[in-house]
């Protein structure tokens, strides 16, 4: 079979262009496949089960035990290094006023470090009542689900938590909450909420805010332990989750929530 | 910080209501709402490009190419909203390597880069090779080289290659049309998709987003197209804007169709959120939602297009007409983006209260920032038609 | 018959390969070393969360000193009351032991913040006690021992 010079020639560049390319294929598919590897260990976890001899934690407050006096809400941003002005709160209480007309009157003066003072005379009230807030560390949670790259994120131990060292300040998480518990911290410059003083759990400290409560209005506890406090006080008594039509899984269980409250 | 401060207490002071602590500060800002509007404008005008590459509507050939060019001036500037306003920009790449699968915004960096490369890159890559290679051939010094690495190197320009350049092109196109769909519909599902802000949370929302963002995309074109013509002294062909203004009129009616649905939907079913989000639009929000994005934006427009429909003027009061059609829709789409990401977080997720919003002038969370951000695709668009000029294509010898 | 292929493609291909590449390189330095350990997450942020130093020793800690105070506080109505909910912050006083170090408060609003009369306190949570009434102007721990509040001071 005779071949002319010129398509022996093109053959022969076809066929190093061919082993160039074949060579070129092969690292590229390496190189995916390598890093595919590295990263598919998130994916196999994803599905992650869940390590139960650790406690998972869980939240109640018994509205009817507060007092309002603004403790917990103090304590918190000592412990936390929360700037102390009134725009940042990982915690704070409310206080809701029914009058007899059926208007509510909600307030949060500096979140209610300072207590709360009387505003609306005796006569006008129907009923009146604080509420504390803070994070409810949702099982599902709204905010861990939408942050762009993995920076908030649920503990082992059900807390939910955020990576200071690697937020990126996009503010989803802060949109995303529909409890309102979260802010930009102003120094940091990172999303800032309640982690439920995870530092002080490792130490088995209770967080600040329960530590210094006068009435015991707000508990903690291992929520998988049959035997805590707090799983015999869900028992006992009557508790709601806020905004439960949301399906947030959140943990944090308030004792004599009235419909008023958001 | 003390000015920061300041003016938090300012806002403190005007806030109306219950507002729950953390919310007096507005978390996201101008610049996340240009940021839907320049998407919006990437894939409206990409949009209206298919149009005469796949639905074959051979009226609009004059502004395929400042379509695409167009768009890839604003997409080049996309992302630079979104990482001004990061509070920790320099911590941007991390949504590339370590994006979290279950967020609408994570898959952002990824959308935009195969829309960036694989659809609008490669379609104009596709559509300008055969006039590279014929630059590179004739030009001399920085310029050839230029335009030699630009084609890739690749110089064969036989009918063969450049029916495969055609080919290629049209593919990219069709697999661009829902590219672009994903490209500004995920926008309009990263408000969409979260449930604590009733004011956003609608499936209706990355629709209704898709489709204003087509209508300020063809406004776009169509302005464009008039402002080169009139720049190089050439005459505006009218029946290209007769064309354009239908397309327009069309999809201005599914937008404020689908917008209005929204609303209707809304005021009937009267969820808990309807209380607040009521006085928030017929207070705060009254003149940019119903005076700037309705009037102005959608109403005036709708009634001259429909008027053009039927009575073709004369061309010189047609061509104005068109002009100031296309800027009143701009101005409306923009009103929109400022309604639905400003409005969203004027109320208190508390359904109580309502906060302000203080636009600063300067700082990279500015007006001036956002500003620039709009500005500088001009420029680029500048840039890119003298560098890859439309009219000096080499033509199909067929 | 050749197949023939187009000669952009391979161009793209490599051009498109390297871009890849490139990406998935870089991508193998940059994420963080525990990353995705437990979740998507770098699993070393508890650990950072874990290193943060307490402002608040829980009572147990001061009892290691004031043995007197937790022995009158058991008698009377504060025995539930920790004692950092009115010392504040402990632990700088704990390490260091200085009295400068740990919050001594006094004045009516102080015991106000609990006590003020508020139609929002449950009765059976507090006594409440009306500050525009009670013994106007005097201070509360004239009368009242802070840590047995029922036993008078002379």
């Amino acid at each position: 079979m005779s071949q002319s010079a010129s398509t022996m020639g093109n053959e022969k560049v076809t066929s190093s262009r061919r082993n160039f390319l074949k060579t070129a294929a092969t690292l590229t598919v390496a190189t995916v496949g390598y890093s595919w590897l590295k990263s598919s260990q998130i994916l196999v976890y994803a599905a992650e089960p869940k390590d139960v001899t650790l406690p998972w934690y869980g939240i109640a407050i018994d509205i009817k035990k507060c007092i309002a006096c603004g403790s917990c809400a103090k304590a918190c941003k000592s412990e936390n290094d929360v700037p102390k002005e009134p725009f940042f709160f990982r915690n704070w209480v409310e206080q809701y006023t029914v009058k007899n007309d059926g208007s509510v009157d909600i307030v949060s003066p500096n979140g209610g470090i300072d207590g709360f003072v009387q505003r609306v005379p005796d006569e006008e009230i129907f009923k009146s009542f604080f509420v504390p807030k803070m994070c409810n560390h949702c099982a599902k949670s709204p905010c861990e689900q939408v942050c762009p790259v993995g920076a908030t994120f649920l503990s082992p131990e059900g807390v939910v938590l955020v990576d200071e060292k690697y937020c990126i300040g996009c503010r989803y998480c802060v949109q995303a909450c529909p409890y309102g518990c979260r802010f930009i911290h102003p120094v940091k410059k990172v999303a800032n909420k309640c982690t439920l003083c995870y530092h002080r759990l490792k130490k088995n400290l209770a967080p600040a805010c329960m530590e210094v409560c006068p009435t015991g209005a707000r508990m903690y506890g291992n929520l998988r332990d049959k035997n805590s406090d707090l799983v015999k006080f869900l028992k006992e008594h009557t508790t709601q989750v806020l905004r439960a039509n949301l399906n947030t899984g959140a943990k944090l269980y308030y004792n004599e929530l009235s419909s008023e409250v958001r | 910080m003390e000015q920061h401060y300041q003016n938090l207490y300012d806002i403190l002071a005007h806030s109306q209501g219950y507002i729950f602590p953390n919310e007096i500060d507005l978390q996201w800002g101008i610049l996340i709402v240009i940021y839907p509007f320049i998407t919006g404008l990437v894939a409206g005008a990409f949009i209206l490009a298919s149009l005469e590459r796949v639905f074959k509507v051979k009226i609009l050939k004059p502004t395929y190419q400042i379509a695409l060019l167009t768009a890839l001036s604003f997409l080049l500037v996309a992302t630079m909203p979104l990482i001004s306003h990061l509070s920790q920009p320099q911590r941007a790449y991390e949504i590339m390597i370590t994006p979290h699968s279950s967020s609408a915004m994570a898959i952002f960096g990824f959308v935009y880069l195969w829309y960036l490369t694989v659809v609008l890159l490669l379609e104009i890559w596709f559509d300008y090779r055969k006039s590279m290679v014929v630059w590179s051939n004739e030009r001399k010094g920085v310029m050839k080289w230029v335009y030699k690495i630009l084609s890739l190197g690749v110089s064969d320009i036989s009918p063969k290659a450049v029916k495969w350049d055609r080919k290629l092109g049209y593919i990219i196109t069709v697999v661009g049309i829902p590219s672009a769909f994903i490209l500004h519909g995920y926008v309009g599902f990263i408000f969409g998709s979260i449930k604590a802000n009733p004011w956003w949370s609608t499936p209706l929302m990355p629709i209704i987003f898709l489709f204003s963002a087509m209508v300020s995309g063809i406004a776009l074109v169509m302005m464009v197209y008039m402002i080169i013509s009139y720049i190089r002294k050439k005459s505006i062909d009218v029946n290209v804007l007769d064309s354009i203004g239908k397309f327009l009129f069309f999809v201005l009616i599914l937008d404020f169709t689908l917008e209005a649905l929204d609303q209707i939907h809304r005021i009937y079913v009267a969820e808990e959120s309807f209380e607040i989000i009521k006085l928030l639009v017929s207070g705060k929000l009254y003149l940019t939602l119903f005076v700037s994005q309705g009037l102005i934006g959608t109403l005036i427009p709708l009634i001259t297009l429909a008027f053009l429909q039927f009575y073709k003027h004369q061309i010189k009061l047609r061509k104005s007409m068109y002009f100031i059609v296309s800027m009143l829709v701009l101005i409306g789409v923009y009103s929109m983006r400022w309604n639905v990401v400003i409005g969203g977080q004027l109320f208190s997720k508390s359904f109580s209260g309502f906060t302000s919003f203080k636009v600063g002038l300067i700082g990279l969370d500015g007006t001036l920032m956002a500003a620039f951000w709009l500005i500088l695709p001009i420029a680029i668009l500048s840039f890119l038609l003298w560098l890859l000029p439309p009219w000096k294509m080499v033509e199909e010898e067929d | 018959m050749k197949l023939y292929i187009p000669p952009q493609i391979p161009r793209l291909a490599i051009a498109f390969a390297a871009f890849i590449s490139l990406f998935l390189v870089a991508r193998h330095f940059l994420v963080p070393d525990t990353f995705g350990k437990y979740g998507p997450y770098r699993a070393a942020a508890m650990d950072d969360y874990a290193a943060l130093e307490i402002h608040y020793s829980g009572q147990e800690a001061c009892f290691e000193c004031h043995q007197n105070i937790e022995d009158l506080k058991k008698t009377d109505v504060h025995s539930e009351l920790h004692c950092e909910t009115c010392h504040g912050p402990g632990q700088k006083h704990v390490l260091s032991s200085l009295p400068a170090d740990i919050l001594k408060p006094t004045g009516r609003e102080f015991c106000g913040k609990c006590h003020i009369l508020n139609a929002a306190k449950q009765k059976d949570a507090i006594n409440q006690i009306d500050l525009t009434k009670h013994n106007i102007g005097k201070n509360c721990i004239e009368c009242h021992n802070p840590h047995q509040p029922w036993e008078m001071k002379k």
